[in-house]
């Protein structure tokens, strides 16, 4: 019979600290400012985002992880706001489609989508841009088949999707040729 | 979604006892599948214990030369390492064939084997579902049951099980590591799904409060001829209709040595191994393949609408291991 003592992870007793499940404060890291709110645990990073931290880039589409129009990226990597929730994110880095320019000036993801009329009703961009620049980073952009593939979480229902790959390529390029030069 | 506490835990015994102690609580990892659940009240915790912060998403060399995936590893970091890609092509190839970039960078390995079915009568809680509500009949039998189960199934719950990866692993002869409240174990993949039988609402041998802290793949030298082939509806970012985990080698025309899983047909992932027995040291030529095919797909049975899932698995097997021998024969 082994006991407990001879695991290295014997089961301690219930010692962790419960939150909830009425509102609880809730300090959150969002695009490199410290934001404090008061939520319930259930609230999503979604909802946490456009109704309590009035950031409304981030959109809500199907609000259960299908169609990709609340991509942001948590600790720099792209996720989806609807399936998280607001209060596993304290510690982390959250970063929204507010946090991508710098004051006035565009990133350059978001200038090419404007350049290459990468969007018609504008309500999956958000997310599409964030998906856009999380892909060059991760290096999958190789061509246009790669891209369509790692896009492929991020949907458009104007069907934009030539002009999206479009903005995503010259981006690329452009990157391509700024590591060329230097 | 129904109110609920919230616990973070840095240890795993920690995570262990807390969620024991509580039997209203359950473990929130990578949540792309539980979150989802809570929203549409089919999942009601009281309490989610997060176990993110835990030290199990490391990717470790075994000493007998396999390798150990921690539980909490995400998708997309296990289908980009290196020893995976290279000694596994067919795990690599089932987690990048599955979900959505985004999804992968949340979800876990250990999540991934724990994800519920998508059946559209266990996610509407009007709807009857044995597996949700023991007892209140099966909506899919009698229903829309296209994307529904062949093989594996029962008169209570033909639910297709939806995950690839676990697909891949059964084709290893991966193994489930846990900690519990009565220590650990180490559970052979095969026995880590359960058939639906009489009792579809359980779905794994895990006792409340027990955590799977890591696969481990073995020391598997095929497995670095293998593949996985997915046939769905549409090109990305979708579930299967029929999908092929095979790993295969071939001496002098003649089949070595052969690992064949099913997925999308039936209610666990299915290890061919009928179609394994045909194929052992047969020719490695597509009829084969395909009396193999016919073999494994002899028990499969139709609810109507997914009839035609019987013949494209046959040809996604033929397909799938044609396509192996053509790559071991250009190398």
């Amino acid at each position: 019979m082994k006991s407990y003592q001879a695991t290295r992870t014997a089961p301690a007793p219930d010692s962790a600290v419960v939150r909830g499940p009425g509102e609880v404060e809730v300090r959150l890291r969002v695009n490199g400012e410290v934001r404090r709110m008061f939520v319930e645990p259930r609230v999503s990073l979604l909802d946490a985002l456009r109704d309590r931290l009035d950031l409304h880039g981030t959109k809500k589409g199907c609000n259960q992880g299908a169609c990709g129009a609340c991509t942001v990226w948590v600790d720099r990597r792209r996720v989806l706001a609807c399936l998280t929730l607001a209060i596993s994110c304290e510690n982390r880095e959250v970063t929204t489609i507010e946090g991508l320019s710098e004051g006035d000036t565009l990133h350059p993801m978001q200038q090419a989508f404007l350049d290459a009329d990468a969007f018609q009703c504008g309500y999956c961009t958000p997310g599409q841009i964030m998906s856009a620049v999380a892909l060059l980073d991760e290096g999958h952009a190789g061509d246009d088949d790669e891209i369509r593939e790692w896009m492929s979480g991020n949907l458009c229902r104007c069907a934009a999707y030539p002009h999206i790959r479009s903005a995503i390529r010259r981006v690329r390029d452009e990157q391509e040729a700024g590591r060329a030069a230097r | 979604m129904r109110p609920v506490s919230y616990s973070r835990v840095a240890d795993v015994g920690t995570a262990i006892g807390t969620v024991t102690a509580d039997p209203e609580s359950a473990f929130l990892a990578g949540g792309t599948t539980q979150i989802d659940l809570l929203r549409i009240y089919v999942e009601q915790p009281a309490r989610l214990v997060d176990i993110n912060d835990l030290p199990l998403n490391g990717i470790e060399e075994l000493p007998d030369g396999g390798l150990r995936l921690g539980g909490l590893a995400r998708m997309s970091d296990v289908a980009a390492h290196p020893a995976v890609r290279e000694r596994y092509p067919v795990v690599s190839e089932a987690l990048l064939l599955g979900a959505s970039p985004q999804l992968r960078n949340m979800a876990t390995v250990a999540g991934n084997l724990m994800q519920r079915v998508r059946c559209s009568y266990f996610r509407d809680t009007e709807a009857p579902c044995n597996k949700r509500a023991p007892g209140t009949g099966c909506g899919a039998l009698d229903g829309v049951n296209r994307g529904h189960a062949v093989l594996g199934t029962s008169d209570r719950c033909i639910a297709t099980h939806p995950s690839d990866l676990a697909v891949a692993l059964v084709a290893l002869d991966a193994v489930v590591r846990t900690e519990g409240p009565a220590g650990p174990r180490s559970i052979p993949i095969d026995d880590f799904f359960l058939l639906p039988d009489r009792t579809p609402e359980r779905e794994h041998p895990l006792t409340h409060g027990e955590l799977v802290t890591s696969i481990d793949l073995p020391a598997l030298p095929v497995a670095a001829r293998s593949r996985y082939v997915k046939i769905r509806d549409r090109e990305s970012y979708e579930f299967a209709l029929v999908a092929v985990a095979a790993a295969m080698s071939v001496v002098a025309g003649r089949i070595a040595e052969i690992r064949l899983a099913l997925g999308g047909v039936a209610t666990k992932p299915w290890r061919a191994r009928a179609a394994e027995q045909v194929l052992d040291g047969a020719p490695a030529t597509a009829d084969s393949y395909r009396r193999a095919a016919e073999v494994e797909l002899e028990p499969a049975v139709s609810h109507g609408m997914n009839e035609f899932k019987i013949e494209l698995a046959r040809r996604t097997i033929v397909r799938a291991l044609t396509e192996l021998a053509e790559r071991e024969a250009a190398a």
